[in-house]
Parts: structure tokens; sequence; C-alpha cells
């Protein structure tokens, strides 16, 4: 029987509430942010921080941290699809 | 009795099967979703100021009330598994409730969102949409069909949330068996990441 | 764990999952089964029925193309026809195929599983399927007719079309669906539930090849299915997403529909190679060579196969840049296929070569597959592409792969998997003439495509020049041969399910892996007890003579 370890160490409410008062916080930066101009920069600003974001949901809300190994690897596997998939998208778009 | 009928007598359990299963039904709604990403990302990449300006359009202030509820939602989702983990079934239940509440709330503020566009003519096929720069049309065909099936995934979450609901009540799902609780978790905590990165990229680019 | 309270019967011998007893009586019980023996047979019947369908729309589409002008329909419905044969075959035979049928019935039991991590979602996979498939044949009977748009659904034209487009948009995005949840209980039944002692290189080669396809089948599916539930909105609500019209790229369309489309000819091709990896060794007596090489290849051409996607657009309108980085991929994801090539031959060669059905089919395999991978070579040729683009070479390339190989790739594994399915063995000198009448026909179908396409014959035309009619004709009385070949073939494999010599050995062939180890046909949880695997799967004894009778 495949034994289920991850449960051995849930978190306890707090961290929780932490992680909640972090993501609006960066919420609340992402929109002073916005009002600055840093042109070219401007989205890579607003897409890391979603990123972080994003990253705490994952590795808190969605258990990630304590989860097996194999379920980090698989999120690695849809990003790379994701990600390489833009870029060469944009091998045909940059160069129009 | 025939013995046939109970050849197969248990039910093989496997919860990490069934989170992996998740996972990848996860990344199936990340990559639906990330289909319309490369749609936006190329038409902004083209049409750059056209969707500055369509942008302006766009309230800052609701969404960004949108964005916390929608974040405050997830947080309730976790407690409710921590809660049921603790054998708090009535706290766990009252967290889902409270998740549903707030997924109503996102929705009822993409309603008036949505109606007072429309209101002013801003909708695909309008005339006066139809008058604008094509980086705009361009905008709000994306707005509306991205924060649309974003809505939609809202509302398929919450009834799924709603269906953990009486699970839990009933009993089904408990403190040795939340599997289930948390495969609804996840969909939802998706739901919230979709958002997290749709609210900057419609809302921010002013 | 428990895998006890298996039945004895009377005879001291366990039902197998044909004669078990489900939920309710015939019929009933096998389409509410959740056996994935059961759906793999599901799969095999509706799959088939389609298939008829899709060869039927072929036959036609040939009958029309023998003379020049009209023969026997108008272009209009020319269209419609070879839209409904793409999206037919694609869709509803060549994707699902291997997977579906056979990579239901015997990935559990080559890993040594009672069943698949997801029974209930398998079976609404083949809901799924059957709804989607019947959708779309549907949408003959509707007013205005099925699409005509291509299988492709191409913009403008598929906004523009008056014909039910958005229909058969609805069948494909099901079909999608079915096909992902197929993927996402493939990968967790691989990594879950492999019997004690199964290392991932100790599985079996078609299990790497199914693992592979089902990754690609969970990430690149869900593009088409935005992509399409797209352009029904934009017919709907004319939002303008892809509408040059209104501010779209078309081209974009195009990009979006092949981040899917090419992958899913990697959906398409993996398992058939799996399948070739499981027979040569078989049927050489040899252990398989490079079997490390041949299991990272599967995940080399997932993995490259999505990055190549605009290969299919290099006419359409894409900056030069696009163009030599896709070009440049495109020959890179060719080296893990001729990897695979190389270590089949090399298998094969002073191996002891029992010429039997599922070995004549697979060779047929290796030969039409490397014809249509070189020519794809040709076609990744940027200059070459210029001029051959949208015509018959097109045409004759992606029916060498596709239905020369995963086609080929299908009827190697009924020849070599249905015996154990059913427990009845098919003529095998039947077999061998069905095949020659395929293979032939085949070429004469297919070949002159080539040549004509190079001279210039577009594709997707309903008239042609006089100068092409030599090649028109010869190909269609290749579809006759090939078409007579199919006939003698299953005929042959549906007669045997009542008339053939019955089979009660376990290892038919004198094979290795765990499927040769159950007995014929399996019984409902494949195994009494799950085994403790201690071997790779491809050692054979070169003393061990199999026991194999060739039925004349």
């Amino acid at each position: 029987m495949h034994k289920d370890e991850t449960h051995q160490h849930m978190h306890s409410y707090g961290i929780f509430i932490l992680v909640w008062l972090g993501l609006l916080t960066l919420t609340g930066l992402t929109v002073a942010v916005a009002g600055i101009n840093f042109g070219a920069l401007t989205i890579a600003t607003a897409l890391t921080i979603a990123a972080i974001k994003s990253y705490l949901v994952l590795s808190i809300f969605m258990h990630l941290r304590i989860e097996q190994k194999v379920f980090r690897i698989f999120l690695v596997v849809a990003l790379f699809f994701f990600i390489i998939s833009i870029v060469l998208l944009f091998s045909d778009y940059s160069f129009k | 009795m025939n013995t046939q009928e109970h050849a197969i007598s248990h039910v093989h359990r496997d919860d990490i099967a069934s989170r992996m299963g998740m996972w990848l039904f996860l990344f199936t709604e990340l990559l639906l979703f990330g289909g319309m990403f490369f749609l936006y990302a190329v038409y902004r990449y083209m049409n750059a100021e056209a969707f500055h300006i369509a942008a302006k359009e766009l309230n800052t202030l609701i969404g960004c009330f949108n964005t916390a509820i929608l974040l405050t939602s997830s947080l309730t989702m976790a407690l409710s598994i921590i809660a049921i983990q603790k054998d708090n079934r009535k706290l766990s239940i009252f967290f889902q409730l409270l998740t549903i509440v707030f997924a109503l709330g996102f929705m009822i503020n993409k309603y008036f969102e949505w109606t007072t566009k429309i209101h002013h003519g801003i909708f695909p096929g309008a005339d006066v949409l139809l008058s604008r720069d094509s980086g705009e049309i361009l905008f709000f065909g994306l707005y509306y069909v991205m924060t649309g099936l974003h809505g939609l995934h809202v509302i398929i979450g919450a009834v799924l949330i709603g269906v953990m609901t009486r699970l839990t009540a009933k009993g089904i799902i408990n403190k040795d068996s939340f599997v289930k609780l948390e495969a609804a978790g996840l969909y939802w905590h998706l739901v919230d990441i979709i958002w997290i990165f749709l609210f900057p990229l419609f809302y921010l680019i002013t | 764990m428990s895998s006890d309270a298996i039945a004895i019967e009377h005879n001291g011998k366990e039902p197998s999952y044909l004669e078990y007893k489900g939920r309710g009586r015939g019929l009933k019980s096998w389409i509410t089964s959740t056996d994935h023996k059961r759906i793999g047979i599901l799969y095999l019947v509706s799959l088939l029925i389609f298939y008829a369908a899709g060869v039927t729309f072929g036959f036609l589409m040939r009958l029309e193309l023998i003379a020049p002008g009209r023969t026997i329909m108008d272009a209009q419905t020319y269209n419609q026809i070879f839209t409904l044969h793409g999206v037919i075959m694609i869709f509803l035979f060549v994707i699902p195929g291997i997977p579906a049928v056979f990579g239901n019935f015997f990935l559990p039991i080559l890993i040594g599983a009672k069943d698949v991590a997801f029974p209930r979602i398998n079976l609404l996979s083949w809901y799924l399927f059957a709804l989607g498939g019947i959708i779309a044949i549907l949408s003959i009977t509707l007013p205005g007719g099925s699409a005509d748009t291509g299988w492709t659904f191409y913009i403008p034209y598929s906004v523009r079309s008056g014909t039910n487009v958005t229909y058969t948009l609805f069948a494909a995005f099901i079909l999608g669906f079915s096909s992902i949840l197929t993927g996402l209980n493939f990968v967790t039944t691989i990594h879950r539930m492999r019997a004690p002692g199964m290392t991932w290189f100790k599985m079996p080669l078609s299990i790497w090849s199914l693992y592979s396809t089902a990754w690609v089948q969970v990430l690149a599916t869900p593009i088409i299915g935005i992509t399409l539930l797209l352009v029904a909105v934009e017919r709907w609500f004319g939002v303008g997403l892809f509408d040059p019209a209104l501010g779209g790229d078309p081209v974009l369309y195009q990009h979006l529909f092949w981040i899917y489309s090419h992958p899913a000819v990697y959906i398409m091709i993996l398992p058939a190679m799996g399948v070739i990896s499981e027979v040569i060794p078989v049927f050489a007596r040899r252990t398989i060579f490079g079997y490390k090489f041949i299991a990272f290849s599967s995940i080399g051409i997932a993995l490259f196969g999505s990055l190549v996607w605009a290969h299919h657009m290099f006419t359409a309108g894409m900056s030069e840049t696009g163009q030599f980085v896709f070009s440049i991929l495109t020959f890179l994801v060719a080296i893990p296929s001729a990897i695979k090539v190389f270590n089949w031959t090399a298998t094969l060669y002073k191996g002891s070569i029992e010429l039997a059905p599922p070995l004549l089919y697979a060779l047929g395999f290796i030969f039409l597959f490397s014809i249509g991978g070189f020519t794809g070579l040709f076609q990744g040729t940027l200059a070459v592409n210029m001029q051959i683009h949208d015509t018959s070479f097109i045409v004759a390339h992606f029916h060498y792969v596709m239905f020369g190989g995963t086609g080929f790739g299908i009827f190697t594994a009924m020849h070599y998997w249905l015996p154990k399915m059913f427990g009845r063995m098919y003529n095998h000198k039947t077999a061998k003439t069905a095949f020659w009448f395929l293979f032939v026909g085949f070429n004469t179908l297919y070949f002159p495509m080539f040549i004509m396409g190079w001279m210039g014959m577009p594709r997707r035309y309903y008239d042609y020049l006089p100068e092409y009619h030599i090649y028109h004709l010869i190909s269609t009385i290749g579809s006759w041969i090939l078409i007579i070949g199919l006939i003698i073939m299953f005929t042959n494999l549906i007669k045997s399910f009542k008339k053939g010599k019955p089979v009660t050995e376990q290892n038919i062939w004198g094979g290795e892996t765990l499927e040769w180890q159950v007995p014929t046909p399996p019984p409902l949880e494949n195994f009494e007890h799950i085994p403790t695997i201690t071997e790779s799967p491809y050692e054979y004894k070169q003393n061990d003579e199999p026991h194999l009778e060739e039925i004349k």
C-alpha cells in the first residue's frame, strides 16, 4: 500500500495567515508600482510580482512544498512547455 | 451469493494518485488559459499604445478589490483543510462556506463591471467599440473572453466547493479522508493564480 | 493492500474478463464497465466504425479525383468530404488509436497492475469519444451541411463559412477532452501503479511511449481546446480575436492551431513506435538493441516535437527569423526518430527471424514510416517548402507517416494482441495476403502524390490540369487495391472471433513481457497475485525456442 506521508508535515493556521498578508502586501506593491513608468520593464516588474505571489500560493496554499518531489517536477515540465511556446512564438513576432 | 460479483471487494485508495490526477488536470486548465495569454502577449506587443489607452477604461479599484477577495478566498479554502485535519468539522464547513461567499462577491463585482461597460457600448460587436482602433478592439475582445472564461471557472469552483461542503457535513470528508477537499482546494487556488496574472495585465498597464 | 477475493470457478479456472458479469446483462454490462479491458474493446469497436466512415470518405474523394472536372460530386461537397475525412481520421482514429484501444487494454497488465488509476474517468473518456464522434458525423445531416473549411479551420474562412463549423468545433473540443483524460490517467497510472521491482528502466518500451504520449496529450490538447473555442466565440460574437477585418491576426490563429496539432502527430506516432519496439524483439528472439536509447528517444520526440509547430506555416507570412528557427528545430526532431529505426534494425540483424504476421506488418511500418520521415526533412527545408507547401506532396508525406506509420502500427498491434484479448487465432496466410494488398495498394495510392505534388498539383483541389491526370488515375486504382486489402484483413480478424482456432496458452508468441504471463483471455483483475519484477523485459535466452503454431 502506498503510504501518504505528506500530511504528517501539515502546517498550522498561522502560516497561511502570514502568507495571505504577504499576498495582500504584494498586491498593494504591484498597484503602487504600476503608476511608475519603467518603459519596457513595466510589464517585467508586474509579471515578476505576480510570479512571486503565485509561488507563495503554489508552495504554501497548494502544499507543493511538502508534497513528493515528483509534483514539483511535473510543474516545471508544464511551465517549461508554456514558456518555451511563448519564446518560440516571439521568435516569429519579434522579427516581423 | 455469486462470488463473481464480489471479485472486486476493495477499491484501491491512493491519495497521492488522486492529487497527482488533479495536478495534471490543473495543468490542462493552465494551458487552456495559457493559449489566451499567448494571444495577449502577441497582441500587446503589436499594439502596445492601444492597449495602454484601452486599459484606462477599466476600474482599477474594483479590480484591486476583486484581487483581495480572491486571495482571501484562497486563504479560507486552505484553512478549511487545516480545520478538517484537526477534526474540526464545523470550522471546516464555515471556511468552505466563506469561500463560496467570497466567490459570489467576486462575481457580483464582475457583473457590475461588465454591465457598466456594456452600457457604454464597449462589447464585442458593438458599433462604439468597432469604431475604435483595432488594438483597442483586441484589448476588449481579450478582456471579455479571458475574464469571462475565468468567471466561468469561479462559478464552477464555487459549485465544486459547495459539493465538498455537503460531503463534509455528511462526514464523508473527514479527518482521515479529505483528499476530495484538497482536490477542490487545488482547483480553487488555480482560479486564484489565473486572476493574479489577469489583474495586472488588464488593469495595471496604464 | 488486498489482492484477494478472486473468484475461483467450478472448474478451478477463473472467469476471463469477457465472461465476468458486471452490472446488468449483455450490452449494458459492457457500456457501464470500468474494467480497462472492456473499455479498450469499446474503443476498438467504435474506433473501427469511425475508421470505416473515414475510409469511405477517402474512397469517394479518390473516385472524384480519378478524372479532371466533376466526376461524382460538386466542389462544395468535395470540400465537406475532405474536411470530415480529416476530422474523423485524425481525431477519431489515429490520435486515440493505439493508446485508447491497446494502451487501455494492456498498460495495466504490462506494468503489473489491476487497472488504471482512475477507472471511472476512463469510462468517461470513452463516453466523450463516442459523443464527439457522433456529433461530428451527424453534422452531415444538418441544414448547411458539414464544415467545408478543412480540418484545420483556418481563419478567416472558418469565421465566414455558412456551413456547420461550430458544430464540428464543438465535436473536436469534446474529443480533445477525452484525449486529455486518457493522458492524465496514464501518467498517474505509470507513476503510481507499477508492480514492485519494476523500476523505470525495467518497464516495457511501449510504456515509455505511452508515457511520453500521455504528457503531450495533457499539455498540448488544451491549446487547441481554447483555440477552437475562440473560433466558435468569434463566429457567434464577432469578438475580433482572429478576424483580420476586425484587427485580428490569422497567422496567430495558425500558430495556436499548430502548437497542438504538431505535437498531435507525435501523439499519433509514439504509441505505434512503442508497439514496434515490443514486436521486433519477440520475432527476432533477441533483446532489443539500445533499450535506454529507445526509452529516452520517446521523451526526446515528445519534447522536440513540441518545438517545431511553425513548419506548417513557412509560407503563411512568418518572419525570416521565425522560419529559420523552426526549420532548424524540425531537423533536430528527426534525430530521436532515426535512433529508433536504427535500433530496430540492429535488433533484427542476426536475430532468429520468425516472419509471423505481426512482424510482417511491423516491417511494413518501418519501411513506410521511413519514407514519410525522410520526406518530412525535405519539407523542413525552407527553400523546398516554398515549392511544395499545400501541394499533394504534403498529402503523401502525412499519409506515409500517419497511415503507413500509425495505421500499420495499429494493424501490427491487432495481429499481435487480438489473439490475447479474445483467445482466438486468425488465419496467418490470409493475414499475410492482406498485408501485400495493403502494402502495394498503399504505395500505388500515395507515391504518385509525391511526384505530382513536386510538379505543382495543389492539395484540396477538386479539379486539376490534364498533365496530372495519369498520377491521379494510378492513385485512385491504388486506393481500390488498398481497400481490398483492408477488407481481407478485417474479414480475417473479425471471422476469427467466432471461427478462429481457440487459443488457450498464455504465451502465444514467446514474448517476455507481462501480458504473456497471464491467462488468455486475461481474468478480470489481470493477476492472481501482483508479480514482483526482477528482470528487464526483453531477456531472451537464445536456446529457448518458442512454441509457435503456424496456422495455414
